[in-house]
């Protein structure tokens, strides 16, 4: 029998290959087995048709934490970062709303709109901002244990409650608010202009099931915003060679630090013995052994699908049956001819760099929402577009273009059955195509090549339980010690030797990293490692 | 009062920013839009197309072209083949840096020289004796620096592909349309790139020729502070920034030598006479010895001491978006023992990134020094380490046409 390895982790998405090149770094025999051919779950870039590459899922990279950039020295790796500069909102009469880089202009596009939002945007990021710091250490830290009686623990708990406590009052109004409003609602306290709310209330629901008027959403406002908080670093940009390539750089700092790594090596079960976790078994039969079995895959398919019930408390089984992951979002993936204009601001300009959002009022995303509420993809849906190539002629043949459009609301619950999502995917990507064409004519015939991914595509291809984008919805009953079970918050399960390192566990979902860094650290300090 | 630079007419429009500096007496864009972001990608990941005509550019010519050149260079160019470009600096009798540039051979007999600064005076009195004439190109060539991995694409289709497969640091005649320039591989990005040398009175139409060439390949035109971004990030030095030119030293300790400045590569000693060379000797020999007072180092400074120090004042660490010239004092256990002379935010390597000059003995790569910052208005240092430059070199800088580093790294 093989030497067994110090630890083997299930997935190569890049929570597990940033567990994987920390334990590395720290001396451990890792071996890491992806199931697909190519690395980096759903922060994966492929050339999926000739010339054209595409970040299939996650396109925009805003909230890595730096702290993993240097610490596993990406950019020497290979990692690149193109900020962008800019998030455009053409709307359906013509009109259009960009936000930049730059406040003054920012302010004078708002100011179109209404001068009162103009003036108060400013003190709007401000708040945000503060109210991130408080934040902030909570998911560069592991989660918070409320009933733990450590004193350690307790003391780390009351730093974070000071940190609140020291919160001028308004401040502190402002977060209570956060906490349980609506992100429409909380957006109303500042701002009157549709126009704006709206682009901003949808960072409140992407990859839930929910609407920007359901009560939850405004804390989920702050969870993203953190990426451009942390603006030392202008983070909120797009990976040169696509998303990919930061997991590429992941990977290529765990290869140097000594670590292994299998592509097509699709885990079939955990193997589980006297209450231990002693290996893995792979589809073909194969088995691998080592002294700690790291899950980066969801908590789901964790527990229900490689571990099993038999081996589980009944009370975490039930809590991963309820654990609300019901995805809600799909991808299309286009490779463009040429880049047709938007009728709102004609010509290929800087506001075509940053990301586009379509969505023109806050009444547009509630009625989404509507649709998918029974069932239906929804006929008019908020889209999140980038135009990678316009910064990265890398990822498309010269003149060419590349254009990701994440779409929402695309139920995985589907009326007739998530299976019947296959009979649905045309219809789906005309919706997409005949929504963009409402702003930019000419787009569909642009359209050489296109792919379209529905929320089933996500779970049967890319592994992700119901097609949820972040291993469980952001909201406040799954975030925190309660991500993904109480008394399961910190990495470990009730299977020894078992842990958990991906989007399922705290800090979250997104390409953020903490996750895997966090649990590699925790298993370094548990020190059975 | 500065003038224009022959791509004013297409330049001036351009620059939203209405930011302009004076660079050698001519009017000189910082950066076209309101922010330098967008112009450093275009460097770094696409193309930047950037006026550097206010260049001081010098035609060297005659049967003692090459004997005139090593004569005042630190380098032997009679060795330099046709074709090829060298850079190096020129010295005084003392054997201090004076300036730094490059020396294109343009024909058997012909070579163009480039300066900082106005060298013409200094050069006719050198060229004494030697068979060769001078002429000041400064106003009559203009020139533009294509740079980025997607320069050599946009080269191709703007001059073909004699031009956009030379070799680093080598030259060729060109065409482009009807036009007939210079073009050299060579550039101050540290990346893939080419310097077009054109008459003057046709620069308006190589921009436009070069923008049209561009136009599928995301090329950007792109002002200084995008550029010295990058330079830093390349590890070059800046004259009268980084080093203070022998002839505008006020005092002995203001000047440098090329060791000083880690040009020592640079310095050709077994040969000839040239300007400076006992002194140069003289010096090889002490460094030798373990006799230096000097050294130009990179300097990288901790993140988390930054972000710490910010934290006690409860501010989000926040960072300069463009590259900075003040100099600022460097320590060593509270002691001072140099100065930091330029420096900036790498937003490819998410480094704060500075050249300094220390104390010899301070400059090993892997030293630990503390560099003055302020923070809230309050006076602190943070630490940082002494490091190899350049900071960032991509492959593609020196790679082949062809070769599969051209895109990537
Ligand atoms: C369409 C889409 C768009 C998104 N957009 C963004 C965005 O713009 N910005 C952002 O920050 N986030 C975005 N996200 C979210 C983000 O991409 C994810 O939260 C994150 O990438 C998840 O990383 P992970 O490592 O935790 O898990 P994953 O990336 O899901 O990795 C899990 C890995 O395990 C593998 N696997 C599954 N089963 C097995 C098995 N049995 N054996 C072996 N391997 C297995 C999978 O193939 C996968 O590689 C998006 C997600 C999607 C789907």
């Amino acid at each position: 029998m093989a030497r067994p390895y110090d630890a083997i982790i299930i997935g190569g998405g890049h929570n597990g290959l940033i567990c994987a090149a920390t334990l590395a770094r720290a001396g451990r025999r890792v071996l890491v087995l992806e199931r697909r051919h190519v690395l980096g779950g759903a922060a994966v870039s492929e050339e999926v048709f000739e010339g054209f590459t595409f970040s299939v899922c996650s396109y925009v990279v805003s909230l890595l934490r730096p702290w993993i950039i240097r610490d596993l020295d990406l950019a020497r790796h290979g990692l690149r970062i193109l900020p962008l500069d800019c998030s455009f909102s053409p709307l359906p009469d013509g009109r259009s709303l960009a936000r930049w880089g730059d406040p003054e202009r920012t302010r004078r596009e708002i100011a179109a709109f209404s001068p009162a939002d103009a003036e108060v945007y400013g003190e709007y990021g401000r708040t945000m901002m503060q109210m991130g710091r408080i934040v902030k250490p909570l998911i560069d830290a592991p989660a918070p244990r409320p009933t733990s009686l450590n004193p350690a623990r307790l003391v780390e708990i009351l730093g974070h409650a000071r940190r609140l406590q020291a919160l001028p009052r308004s401040l502190r109004t402002r977060f209570l608010q956060m906490m349980t409003m609506s992100a429409a609602d909380f957006l109303d306290l500042w701002f009157e202009s549709d126009v704006l709310k709206a682009p901003m209330s949808v960072s409140g629901i992407i990859g839930t099931y929910q609407g920007v008027r359901s009560p939850g959403t405004a804390y989920v406002l702050l969870h993203h915003y953190m990426g451009e908080i942390d603006g030392a670093f202008r983070a909120w940009g797009l990976a040169q060679g696509g998303t990919g390539a930061v997991s590429l750089a992941i990977a290529a700092a765990a290869r140097a630090a000594g670590c292994e790594i299998r592509t097509e090596a699709p885990v079939e079960r955990v193997l589980v013995r006297g209450g231990t976790a002693r290996g893995v078994v792979l589809a073909g039969g194969e088995e691998l052994y080592a002294r700690t079995v790291v899950s980066g895959v969801d908590p789901r398919l964790t527990f229900l699908g490689l571990v099993g019930a038999e081996h589980l408390p009944a009370e975490l089984c039930e809590r991963m049956r309820h654990f609300k992951l019901r995805g809600s979002s799909g991808k299309v993936n286009l490779a463009l001819d040429h880049l047709p204009e938007f009728t709102s601001r004609p010509g290929i300009g800087p506001h075509m760099h940053g990301d586009v959002a379509i969505a023109p009022s806050i009444e547009y995303l509630e009625r989404a929402f509507d649709d998918a509420k029974y069932g239906e993809p929804s006929r008019r849906p908020y889209i999140n577009v980038v135009i990678p190539s316009l910064s990265d002629p890398s990822v498309a043949p010269p003149g060419k273009h590349v254009m990701s459009c994440f779409v929402q609301y695309a139920p995985y619950h589907v009326n007739g059955g998530a299976e019947t999502w296959p009979e649905r995917r045309a219809a789906f990507g005309d919706t997409v195509l005949e929504t963009l064409e409402e702003y930019m004519p000419g787009l569909t015939s642009a359209v050489l090549h296109r792919q379209v991914l529905t929320p089933w595509d996500l779970e049967q291809e890319f592994g992700l339980s119901e097609g949820n984008i972040f291993h469980g919805e952001l909201s406040l009953d799954q975030l925190a010690f309660l991500r993904p079970a109480p008394g399961w918050a910190h990495y470990q399960t009730p299977v020894a030797g078992l842990w958990m390192c991906a989007s399922g566990t705290h800090p979250g979902g997104g390409l953020m990293g903490a996750p895997g860094a966090l649990a590699a650290r925790a298993m370094l300090a548990e020190g059975s490692l | 009062m500065p003038v224009e630079s022959p791509f004013h007419p297409r330049t001036a429009p351009l620059c939203e920013s209405y930011r302009w500096k004076e660079w050698a007496g001519r009017h000189a864009v910082c950066s076209f839009g309101t922010t330098v972001d967008p112009e450093y990608l275009a460097l770094r990941h696409a193309c930047g197309l950037i006026d550097v005509s206010p260049l001081f550019k010098y035609e060297v010519k005659g049967p003692d072209a090459a004997a005139l050149l090593s004569w005042i260079w630190t380098r032997d160019v009679t060795r330099l083949a046709v074709g090829a470009v060298a850079y190096g600096c020129w010295c005084d009798e003392d054997g201090k840096v004076i300036d730094d540039g490059t020396v294109a051979r343009l024909g058997p007999e012909r070579y163009r020289m480039t300066a900082a600064e106005p060298s013409l005076r200094w050069l006719s009195r050198q060229a004494r004796g030697f068979d060769a004439t001078l002429r000041d190109e400064s106003e009559s060539v203009a020139a533009l620096a294509l740079q980025g991995p997607t320069s050599r694409g946009v080269l191709r289709e703007l001059c073909g592909s004699e031009a956009a497969d030379l070799e680093f640091f080598r030259g060729t005649r060109a065409r482009a349309g009807g036009l007939e320039l210079d073009v050299t591989r060579t550039g101050y990005t540290g990346d893939l790139g080419f310097e077009l040398w054109v008459d003057a009175t046709d620069a308006v139409e190589l921009w436009d020729a070069a923008v049209a060439a561009g136009a599928d390949h995301g090329l950007a035109p792109v002002g200084l502070d995008a550029l010295d971004i990058t330079r830093l990030e390349a590890g070059f030095l800046l004259a009268g920034v980084d080093y203070i030119g022998a002839r505008d030293a006020i005092i002995p300790s203001q000047t440098s030598t090329p060791f000083e400045l880690g040009l020592g590569w640079a310095v050709h000693l077994e040969r000839g006479p040239f300007v400076g060379r006992d002194a140069l000797r003289r010096e090889a020999r002490g460094r030798s010895r373990g006799r230096s007072r000097q050294a130009l180092v990179g300097l990288v400074a901790d993140w988390e001491a930054i972000e710490e120090l910010h934290e006690r004042h409860s501010l989000p660490p926040s960072l300069p978006t463009r590259a900075w010239r003040e100099s600022v004092p460097v320590y060593a256990a509270g002691r001072q023992v140099g100065r930091a002379t330029s420096g900036t935010w790498s937003p490819t390597l998410k480094q704060n990134l500075a050249l300094a000059t220390v104390e010899a003995g301070r400059s090993a790569v892997g030293t630990r020094l503390e560099l003055e910052t302020t923070v809230a208005y309050e006076r602190h240092t943070v630490p940082a380490t002494v490091v190899e430059r350049p900071f960032f070199d991509p492959p593609r800088k020196k790679a082949s046409s062809g070769a599969a580093a051209e895109e990537g790294a």
